[in-house]
């Protein structure tokens, strides 16, 4: 399945500055390790222990993975993954 | 420095002591580049906590689209302190991801009567900027849009 990422302002420095990409994978996870594979330490900046780090927001279109099957939602061709890291703090 | 609106500067106060003792938040969009904040949109804290605050992870999606279809980028993000000063804790710059953002935070205790500060927060670094109010924009600016 060929998805769009779009890349928060962030991590493009990851991505030769590009504020979107293309990836190949049939849940969110195969897209993150395939965009690893293409540009290297995006994984690390998204997940850790197998699991999306706590203030990492991950969408596939327009809904956040931790409401439907977290790192293992299904993708179809054309669907958009948008990665926004949390406006947090204390 | 960041130049804000009286009215922005306004709102922003009113939604801290509207929310206090909670943590409020929100972001002012402005165009791209212009470095002008103009449209305020408050936020909803997830966390509904006194000493922290996270945006409702639905509403940055459609906020932050909103944003790209309009050309805008978040030129402020702001949020309250309910029980500290109006300057950033570790948590704050821990999460600060918008290095191009003004970080404003409104102290909503009245120890510290109605502070507003403004920061830089890039790569862990925090620089306190001035921030300057102003009852006008440039007249060939778009209004402002006060939600």
């Amino acid at each position: 399945m060929s998805v769009k990422v779009s890349i928060p302002t962030i991590l493009r420095p990851l991505t030769n500055d590009q504020k979107q990409i293309e990836a190949v994978g049939i849940n969110v996870l195969e897209v993150i390790d395939q965009m690893d594979q293409q540009y290297p330490g995006i994984k690390e900046k998204l997940i850790a222990k197998g699991k999306p780090h706590r203030f990492i927001n991950i969408y596939v279109n327009d809904n956040d993975i931790r409401f439907s099957d977290g790192l293992t939602t299904n993708l179809k061709d054309g669907d958009s993954l948008t990665i926004l890291p949390a406006v947090a703090g204390g | 420095m960041l130049t804000l609106h009286i009215k922005l500067v306004e709102a922003m106060l009113a939604q801290a002591q509207k929310d206090h003792p909670v943590e409020t938040c929100g972001v002012i969009a402005g165009p791209i580049g212009s470095n002008l904040p103009q449209r305020l949109i408050p936020m909803q804290n997830v966390a509904q906590s006194e000493d922290f605050f996270q945006f409702d992870s639905l509403q940055h999606l459609k906020v932050w689209r909103e944003m790209e279809t309009r050309g805008e980028a978040p030129v402020v993000i702001y949020h309250s302190h309910t029980k500290t000063p109006a300057y950033p804790s570790k948590t704050d710059v821990k999460y600060a991801a918008e290095p191009k953002a003004h970080y404003v935070i409104i102290s909503s205790n009245r120890l510290y009567g109605e502070e507003i500060r403004s920061f830089r927060i890039v790569d862990g670094i925090v620089i306190e900027e001035r921030i300057k109010i102003v009852n006008t924009y440039q007249p060939n600016l778009e209004q402002l849009k006060v939600a």
